[in-house]
C-alpha cells in the first residue's frame, strides 16, 4: 500500500488526530519564528545587495577589478556603474542592524528547534524518509510516485517523502550554509575562525555563494507556500497555527 | 493541589527564573564590557548579542594576513566628502604641520607632528579593508601601533575607550581598549609601500582590521582616552550610530 512510505498511515492515525496536534506546539512556534526572521533576512539583504550589486570570487573585489557577474538593478551607491543614470536611497544603516538582529532569531530559534528535533525524536519520527523507502531504489520509485501526486488528504497527518527530503535539506544544508557563509564575511570572526574562509576560497567568494543558497531558500519558500496552497490552503494554517487540522475541534 | 494551578505554579516559576536570570546575564555583561554603547532601541539585543559574542571568542584574534602577491592592484580609494580648507592648508606644507593630539585618561597628554610620528617604531601588516557595502581590497599598511601610542601617553586603569576623530567635520568613531591596544591597530602612515595616499586617508589613517571600513577613519587629528562614550556626540559611542549604522563593526 503507497501510505506507507508515508510513515504512519493515515487511516490508523485518524483517531489520534483528535487529541494530538498535528504540529508540536514547539514546531508551530519555531516555524513562525523561522519564518519571520527568515522574511526580515530576505529584505534587508536586498537592500545591503543593491548598494554592491556586484559579485566576485576569491579573496577580494571591488569596482576596479573584473566581477564574477553584476546583477542588472540600479545600486544605491554613486561610486558602482550600473548602467542607470540614477542611484537608490541608502537603507544599509537600519536593514544591517536588522539583517543581524533577525540572523541571532534565526539562529537560536534553529538551535532550540534542531535540540527538540532530535531529543524528541522528530527528525527521526517525521522527517526522516520512512524505512520502506530507505534503499536507494524504493526512495527514487516512491519520489517519482510522490511527484506524480497531488498533495492533498493524503498527507494531512504526515508528511510524504519529497516534503521529508526538502525540509532535511533546508534543515541540515541550506540554513547551516547560508549561516557559514553569513559569517565568513565578518571580519572579526574571519580573525578567529580564518579556515572558515579559506575553505570557501576567500571572503568574496563567502558573500558570493551567501547569495546563491539565498536563492535556493527563496526557491524552497516559493515551492513551499505554492504546495500548500495546492494542499489546502485554511486547513494547512490552521494546523500550523493551531495544531489542529480541522476546525470542528 | 489541582492540576491546573501546580502547572500555573511550574510557568510561574520559570518566568520568574527566565526575568532574573536575563537579569543577571545583562549585569554581568555589563561589568565585563560586553555591551555596545548603541545598545539601547530597537535592534539593541541583536547588537549587544552579536558584540558580546564576539568580545567573548575574538578578542585577541589576529586579523588574517596575505602575501605580498595578493596585494590588489589598484585598490579602490572610497569616495570621501569635500575635505575642508584647513587640510587643504595642512596639504599645501606638505602636511609638516599636521598634529596628533592625544588626551583624555592619560597620564602625559601629548601631540605628535608627523615627522615625530614617523620616528616611531613602525609596523607593516598585509590585511583586507572590506567595506559595508560588499566590497574588499588588500593592501599593505606601514604605521605606528596605537597601543605604542597609548603606551608613550600612559593610559590611566580606568580607560575603557579610545574617541578618535578626522579633520572631516563630524566624522569620529571609537574602540574598545580590546581593539585599541590589539596589535595589529596601526595609525597609518604609508600603504604599499609609500606615503599613504590622501584618496586613501593620508597623511593618517586609523586602520582597525577587524573590522569594517567604517571604523578605519581617515584624516586623524585627535584621540581621545575615556571611560564611558555617554559624553561624546548623542552618547551611542560614534558619529556612525547617529547616521543608523552600528558602532560595533567587526560583525
Amino acid at each position: 500500500m503507497a501510505d506507507s512510505v508515508w510513515g504512519p498511515a493515515s487511516a490508523s492515525s485518524a483517531p489520534l488526530a483528535n487529541t494530538r496536534p498535528r504540529h508540536s506546539a514547539l514546531v508551530r512556534v519555531t516555524h513562525w519564528l523561522t519564518t519571520l526572521s527568515f522574511l526580515a533576512l530576505l529584505l534587508t539583504g536586498i537592500e545591503i545587495l543593491i548598494s554592491h550589486p556586484r559579485f566576485y570570487w576569491g579573496e577580494t573585489g571591488n569596482v576596479l577589478s573584473r566581477p564574477l557577474f553584476t546583477l542588472p538593478i540600479p545600486a544605491s551607491r554613486a561610486t558602482v556603474p550600473t548602467g542607470y543614470g540614477y542611484v537608490l536611497p541608502d537603507q544599509n544603516g537600519w536593514s544591517r542592524y536588522l539583517h543581524f538582529q533577525a540572523a541571532w532569531l534565526a539562529v537560536l530559534t534553529g538551535l532550540l528547534y534542531t535540540l527538540y528535533g532530535f531529543l524528541q525524536g522528530h527528525f527521526a519520527r517525521n522527517l526522516l524518509p520512512d524505512s520502506a523507502a530507505r534503499s536507494p531504489k524504493r526512495l527514487v520509485a516512491a519520489i517519482a510516485r510522490q511527484l506524480r501526486t497531488r498533495p492533498g488528504a493524503a498527507d494531512a497527518s504526515s508528511y510524504n517523502v519529497v516534503q521529508r527530503l526538502a525540509y532535511l535539506l533546508v534543515i541540515f544544508v541550506l540554513f547551516p550554509f547560508v549561516i557559514w557563509t553569513g559569517l565568513a564575511m565578518s571580519p572579526a570572526v574571519a580573525s578567529a575562525f580564518p579556515a572558515a574562509v579559506t575553505s570557501l576560497g576567500g571572503q568574496q567568494s563567502a558573500r558570493t555563494l551567501h547569495f546563491f543558497v539565498t536563492i535556493a531558500l527563496v526557491v524552497f519558500f516559493a515551492v513551499h507556500v505554492v504546495m500548500v496552497w495546492r494542499a489546502g490552503f485554511r486547513a494547512r494554517m490552521r494546523a500550523m497555527i493551531t495544531g489542529r487540522p480541522k476546525d470542528s475541534l | 493541589m489541582s492540576k491546573l494551578s501546580r502547572r500555573a505554579l511550574i510557568t510561574t516559576g520559570f518566568a520568574a527564573a527566565g526575568v532574573s536570570g536575563l537579569a543577571i546575564a545583562s549585569r554581568l555583561a555589563a561589568r565585563y564590557g560586553l555591551v555596545p554603547p548603541d545598545s539601547g532601541g530597537l535592534f539593541g539585543p541583536g547588537e549587544t548579542l552579536t558584540y558580546a559574542a564576539q568580545r567573548l571568542l575574538t578578542r585577541h584574534s589576529m586579523a588574517r594576513e596575505f602575501a605580498p602577491s595578493q596585494i590588489s592592484k589598484p585598490p579602490f580609494p572610497n569616495q570621501v566628502d569635500k575635505l575642508p580648507d584647513n587640510f587643504k592648508r595642512l596639504q599645501a606644507g606638505s602636511f609638516a604641520d599636521w598634529r596628533l593630539v592625544v588626551d583624555g585618561l592619560v597620564a602625559r597628554p601629548a601631540s605628535f607632528t608627523l615627522a615625530e610620528l614617523k620616528t616611531l617604531p613602525r609596523r607593516s601588516q598585509i590585511t583586507h579593508l572590506a567595506c559595508e557595502e560588499g566590497w574588499s581590497y588588500i593592501a599593505q599598511w606601514t604605521g605606528v601601533p596605537l597601543a605604542f601610542i597609548l603606551d608613550r601617553v600612559g593610559t590611566l586603569p580606568n580607560a575603557r575607550y579610545v574617541v578618535y576623530r578626522s579633520i572631516q567635520p563630524d566624522w569620529w568613531e571609537s574602540i574598545d581598549m580590546a581593539d585599541a591596544l590589539h596589535p595589529q591597530t596601526f595609525l597609518t602612515v604609508g600603504m604599499n609601500g609609500g606615503d599613504l595616499p590622501v584618496s586613501f586617508g593620508g597623511p593618517l589613517r586609523l586602520r582597525v582590521p577587524r573590522q569594517l571600513g567604517y571604523k578605519s577613519v581617515k584624516y586623524i587629528v585627535s584621540l581621545t582616552v575615556t571611560d564611558s562614550l555617554k559624553r561624546f556626540g548623542k552618547g551611542l559611542g560614534s558619529a556612525s550610530p547617529e547616521d543608523g549604522y552600528a558602532w560595533y563593526a567587526g560583525i
